[in-house]
C-alpha cells in the first residue's frame, strides 16, 4: 500500500474520531429520546411557574363568595378575570393580596356597547348610562342580575330619569326628595307629589354638620348663596349642570 | 307549473340522480367529524395518554381581550404591543363586502367603537387567535437545529436553550403565531401553557374567559368539554389547505377570516 494512502486513511480515521468525539461532547443525552429534540426541554417549559391559580383554589377559601356567584350571570366567569393573577395570594394570603376592580373601566372590556359584540350580550353606553358612578354603586359584580323596577316613577317621568341617571344623584330614588302618596300613580294630577321647600333639605346631604358620606360636597349652609333657594342655582336632577 | 314537473320522465330523474350521488359523497365525507381532526398523531405514544386541542366558539367570543392580558401575566410575554402569543382580532365587513381587520394592542385595552359608521356595517364579530398547534407543524419542519417540536401529547414549543434565533420558524408559520422574544433573543410562541396543563390547569386564557368562549380539552378523550363543543358544532380550521392540520377549532368561521 503506498504511504500516501496509509497516511489518507489514518487522517480520515481522526477524523472520524473527532467527529463521534464531539458528537458526544455536544449533544444533549437526552436529544433523540423521543424525536428529534432535547427530551429535558418538555420537563423545562412544564416547570415554569403558574402565575393563575384557577377559580377552584380559590373556592376552597372563598365558598362564601362562591355561593351568591353560582346560579348568577357571573358564574362562568372565573375569580381571576377580574381579581387578577392569584397564584401569589393563594400561597400567602394575607402578604400578597388581590384588588377587585371597583372603577368603571374594567366593567368596560365586556359590557361597553361595540357592534362586533354578539346580538344579546349585555350591553351598556358608557357615557350614558349611570353617570360617573362605579358599576358596583347599582351592580353586584358577583350577582350581577339586571335591575328591575328600581325608578317605577320613570315610566311616565322619562326625561327626568334619563337626566338624573347620568348625574351624581343618579342613586337617589324619587320618594328621597319627593314624598310620594301611594295614590299619585293612579290619580296624577289630583294627588301631586311633595317636593323640598327648604334650603335645610338639602343640607341634611350638603351641610357642614351632616351625617352623609365624606365624597359628598359640602357647602356651609348659613352663608352659600345668601337668601337664595337650593334649586334657583342648582338643578336637583343633574345638580353638576349649572343653571 | 305543473306541466313542466310532469315533463321529466323517470328515466331522466334516475339519470340526474345517478351524476348528484358521487358529488353529494363527496360532500358528505368533508363533513364527517373525524376528518376535520389532525390525523398524525406524534410518535411514542401509540394512543395513549394525552392528545390536547381546543375550541373556539366564536358566538361566545366579546371581544374583552382578557384572554391577551391574561396570557401576558402567565407567560411573561414582552407588554410591547408588538408580541404576543394570543390576540383578538376585529372583523368588520361593510355592506360594500370590504373586509377590515384590526387588533388594538391584541384587545388587550378593549376595542373602541370601529371607525365605520354602523349603518354600513354588514356584520362584525371577533376572532381570537393563537398558535394552531398543528399536527404536522410548517415550523417544525424548518428549524435547523431541533429547537421547535412536538411533544407526545401534540404540544408545539420551542427549547429555549437550543433556538438559535434565526426566525426561519416564524417566516415558516402560515399564522403569524411566532415572535422572537426581545430579551432572550429566541422564538417564541403559545404553548397550550403546557406549564398548566401538564398540573391539571386550563391555560390562563381558558381560565379568565369571561364568556367560556375557549374550550380546552383532550381530542381523542370523549369526556372533555372540547367533545360537547365538538358534537354540537360544525367545525373549521384557519387555512385548511395548507394541510398543516390545526388542533385549534373554530365554529361560525366567517369564510372572510384568513
Amino acid at each position: 500500500m503506498p504511504s500516501q494512502v496509509k497516511r489518507l486513511i489514518l487522517l480520515f480515521g481522526i477524523a472520524a474520531a473527532a467527529l463521534v468525539l464531539v458528537r458526544f461532547l455536544l449533544v444533549p443525552d437526552s436529544f433523540g429520546r423521543y424525536g428529534h429534540y432535547r427530551a429535558d426541554a418538555v420537563d423545562e417549559v412544564a416547570g415554569m411557574e403558574i402565575r393563575y391559580a384557577g377559580h377552584l383554589l380559590c373556592q376552597e377559601c372563598h365558598d362564601d363568595v362562591d355561593a351568591v356567584k353560582s346560579g348568577s350571570m357571573h358564574e362562568a366567569v372565573s375569580c381571576e378575570a377580574c381579581h387578577g393573577p392569584g397564584n401569589e395570594h393563594a400561597e400567602d394570603p394575607f402578604e400578597n393580596r388581590l384588588s377587585a376592580p371597583r372603577g368603571r373601566r374594567r366593567c368596560a372590556y365586556c359590557h361597553s356597547y361595540n357592534p362586533s359584540r354578539p346580538t344579546g350580550f349585555p350591553q351598556i353606553e358608557p357615557d350614558e348610562h349611570g353617570g360617573e358612578e362605579p358599576c358596583i354603586t347599582c351592580h353586584n359584580p358577583h350577582q350581577p342580575e339586571p335591575l328591575v323596577g328600581i325608578e317605577d316613577c320613570e315610566a311616565c317621568h322619562t326625561e327626568i330619569a334619563k337626566t338624573k341617571s347620568k348625574s351624581h344623584h343618579l342613586s337617589l330614588h324619587c320618594t328621597t326628595c319627593h314624598a310620594t302618596q301611594e295614590r299619585h300613580p293612579g290619580a296624577p294630577r289630583e294627588m301631586r307629589p311633595d317636593k323640598p321647600r327648604t334650603r335645610s333639605f338639602c343640607g341634611q346631604c350638603h351641610g357642614e354638620d351632616a351625617s352623609s358620606p365624606e365624597t359628598i360636597p359640602r357647602v356651609d349652609m348659613a352663608t352659600h348663596g345668601e337668601d337664595y333657594l337650593c334649586w334657583q342655582c342648582h338643578y336637583p336632577h343633574f345638580p353638576e349642570g349649572r343653571r | 307549473m305543473k306541466d313542466e314537473l310532469r315533463s321529466v320522465t323517470r328515466r331522466d330523474f334516475l339519470k340526474c340522480l345517478a351524476k348528484l350521488a358521487p358529488a353529494a359523497a363527496l360532500a358528505s365525507s368533508g363533513l364527517k367529524l373525524g376528518t376535520i381532526f389532525a390525523s398524525e398523531e406524534p410518535g411514542g405514544s401509540e394512543g395513549e395518554g394525552h392528545w390536547y386541542g381546543m375550541g373556539i366558539d366564536l358566538e361566545r367570543c366579546i371581544g374583552c381581550g382578557r384572554c391577551s392580558e391574561a396570557c401576558k401575566e402567565e407567560n411573561d410575554v414582552p407588554r410591547e404591543p408588538y408580541f404576543f402569543r394570543t390576540w383578538v382580532e376585529r372583523y368588520v365587513v361593510t355592506v360594500d363586502r370590504e373586509v377590515s381587520v384590526d387588533s388594538p394592542n391584541g384587545g388587550i385595552d378593549g376595542f373602541p367603537p370601529p371607525d365605520i359608521e354602523e349603518q354600513h356595517i354588514l356584520r362584525s364579530f371577533y376572532v381570537p387567535k393563537l398558535c394552531n398547534q398543528c399536527a404536522r407543524p410548517p415550523c417544525v419542519q424548518v428549524c435547523p437545529v431541533g429547537a421547535t417540536f412536538e411533544t407526545r401529547d401534540g404540544v408545539v414549543l420551542v427549547d429555549e436553550k437550543y433556538c438559535i434565533g434565526c426566525r426561519y420558524c416564524i417566516q415558516a408559520c402560515p399564522y403569524g403565531a411566532r415572535y422572537l422574544d426581545p430579551q432572550t433573543r429566541v422564538a417564541d410562541k403559545c404553548t397550550f401553557c403546557y406549564h398548566r396543563i401538564t398540573r391539571g390547569l386550563r391555560p390562563a386564557c381558558v381560565e379568565v374567559c369571561p364568556n367560556s368562549a375557549r374550550i380546552f380539552g383532550e381530542i381523542r378523550n370523549a369526556n372533555t368539554p372540547l367533545w360537547r363543543f365538538v358534537r354540537t358544532n360544525e367545525l373549521q380550521v384557519l387555512k385548511p389547505h395548507l394541510r398543516t392540520e390545526p388542533k385549534v377549532y373554530y365554529n361560525s368561521l366567517d369564510s372572510e377570516v384568513r
